[in-house]
């Protein structure tokens, strides 16, 4: 019984950054039609940058607070640079571009960094906590990654909700003829919601690299976890990234714990077999809502 | 559902927020602004088809222009043209005097021109209200704020109790002719210029249909907006507009007061139909 609720805790805190990982790509997803493969390696860049500055300032939280920033910069300048030239053209010249900027981030950090895996300091104790002489199975630092990620994603869906430029950039998502005829820069909308989607992948970087260390393909894996997360959950519902990412979280750190091998493989296994499961049962994803037919 | 990425065609340098288009003297809520649309000569196509062929059309302030004629007679590229969505290829566009040729659509919105395109309104999957306040859009910043917008969205609900009532629902849930009123509503918010109307009864009841034209009416004649109307129910926008004009196969085949059209029989049968 401890076994199972370390289990889904530690499951939990790490299903939370899937949930991130997973909210940004459908962020990019809703705003302009695209997987953005290239996600994970630039969270990963953005961790390499905090972990730049946390050597020359030694401040955690200046690394903390320029992780965040960088991945809107990165963001932003990824859609103008890269992704803006490729819109009207077939689709696969879009994801085609978007595998060649992965290949180019984690080669460029290769160069810059060197291959050596790195260590990434964590927040808060990484000691586990317990009630009582019980473990729990997670530690300060992964309530506070739980914390993180719910309240950006909090944050997230009120400024949709309830501003403004949220309500531009719900507009501009489901439909852009009307919204630029409305006089919405849909396209500054779009460079806004790649530059969001940054920040949570730099959110999620800085989170999940004191458990992985820190190298060029430390988001690989990641990446992967999260974007079926976000398949699972439906790519155009914010909720569904969320809830996959949790349920994956969650089933996977069953499968790691109960079945014993901590190896990646079996763990890739059981994400693959979800996928399937799910994309058979309801293949627009759990959450997906019913189409509005234009008539 | 059209990629919002592929309708975002990166066209002009994007401004500041100070649109000098909206502040500049012929501003929508400046006296000079009158309406008056021109276009010149147009000529406007998709890849190797022409759509429209030198095509002039003059549409004085405040008045309801009807624009008719047979399916592909190029009717929804010329108010494509004339929005911005489609650049044309040869000709002007002109409002209240000022070139706006080649303008996207996010600009010529800002400059007072709407567009309510066939069938696509409202935005589906926003509220009532939400839909509303896209119409603000179009209009300075301060006008989206605060006492500015609780004033003009509740002239809106004055006007139209059914959207009052339905305020905070889904548009996906109001009736044909309620997303009509609810269009028409928007554009009483974004206060336009011109009001670029295609087949706003399509799909109609004859009942709700005229209801709709009424409220064109109104828009016109209480609000001074200039009405460019596409219709393929030519007696019902032959009754309420000033000028017609006819098209057919990219050409303006009939231009004329629109009593004098709505009597010309043979005009009537070749080009229209009935």
């Amino acid at each position: 019984m401890v076994e199972f609720l370390q289990f889904t805790l530690s499951g939990l805190s790490f299903g939370m950054i899937y949930a991130a990982i997973a909210l940004s790509l459908v962020l990019i997803w809703r705003g302009t039609r695209l997987l953005n493969f290239a996600q994970g390696g630039m969270a990963m860049f953005t961790t390499y940058i905090a972990l730049e500055v946390i050597r020359q300032t030694g401040s955690y939280w200046a690394g903390f607070a320029v992780a965040l920033a960088a991945g809107l910069v990165l963001g932003a300048a990824a859609e103008l640079a890269v992704i803006r030239p490729a819109i009207g053209k077939p689709e696969l010249n879009a994801v085609i571009i978007t595998i060649g900027l992965l290949i180019l981030i984690e080669g460029l950090a290769g160069i810059f960094y060197g291959g050596q895996y790195r260590s990434f300091p964590a927040a808060f104790s990484v000691i586990g906590l317990r009630a009582g002489s019980t473990p729990l199975g997670v530690s300060r630092f992964d309530v506070f990654v739980a914390l993180a990620v719910l309240a950006a994603t909090l944050l997230l869906a009120a400024g949709f909700r309830y501003t403004s430029a949220g309500l531009r950039m719900r507009a501009a998502a489901f439909n852009a003829t009307v919204a630029r005829l409305s006089g919405i820069r849909v396209a500054r909308v779009i460079t806004v919601g790649w530059a969001l989607a940054g920040l949570l992948g730099a959110l999620a970087g800085v989170l999940v690299t004191p458990s992985t260390f820190l190298y060029p393909n430390s988001m690989d894996s990641i990446f992967v976890f999260g974007f079926t997360a976000a398949v699972i959950g439906g790519l155009d519902s914010a909720l569904g990234a969320v809830v996959g990412g949790l349920l994956l979280g969650v089933v996977l750190s069953y499968a790691g714990g109960y079945l014993g091998a901590q190896g990646s493989d079996l763990t890739a296994l059981v994400a693959l077999g979800i996928l399937v499961v799910v994309l058979m049962l309801r293949p627009d994803g759990i959450f997906a809502g019913a189409r509005v037919r234009r008539v | 559902m059209t990629s919002p990425a592929a309708a975002a065609e990166p066209t002009e340098p994007t401004d500041g927020d100070a649109d000098p288009a909206v502040d500049a003297p012929d501003a929508p809520d400046a006296p000079d602004a009158k309406g008056s649309l021109v276009i010149e000569d147009l000529v406007a196509g998709y890849g190797e088809v022409i759509a429209l062929n030198q095509v002039t059309i003059t549409a004085g302030a405040a008045t309801i222009t009807a624009v008719l004629g047979a399916n592909g007679a190029g009717k929804t590229t010329l108010l494509r043209a004339i929005s911005g969505m489609v650049r044309p290829r040869a000709g002007r566009v002109l409002l209240d005097g000022a070139d706006r040729t080649g303008r996207g659509p996010e600009e010529m919105a800002r400059a007072g021109v709407a567009h309510v395109p066939e069938g696509q309104g409202v935005i589906a999957e926003l509220t009532v209200e939400e839909n509303l306040r896209i119409g603000l859009m179009s209009r300075p910043a301060r006008a989206r704020r605060g006492a500015d917008r609780a004033a003009a969205l509740a002239e809106a609900y004055d006007r139209f109790g059914v959207l009052a009532d339905r305020r905070r629902k889904l548009a996906a849930t109001l009736s044909g002719g309620e997303r009509q009123m609810l269009v028409i509503a928007r554009a009483l918010v974004a206060r336009p210029r011109v009001l670029l109307l295609d087949e706003p009864s399509l799909g109609l009841a004859p009942r709700i249909m005229t209801q709709v034209m009424d409220m064109v009416v109104r828009l016109s004649r209480e609000h001074g907006i200039t009405i460019v109307l596409v219709e393929q129910n030519a007696r019902g926008a032959l009754a309420i507009a000033d000028h017609g004009v006819v098209l057919n196969l990219g050409r303006v085949v009939a231009a004329a007061d629109a009593a004098t059209l709505a009597a010309d029989d043979a005009l009537r049968h070749h080009y229209l139909g009935f």
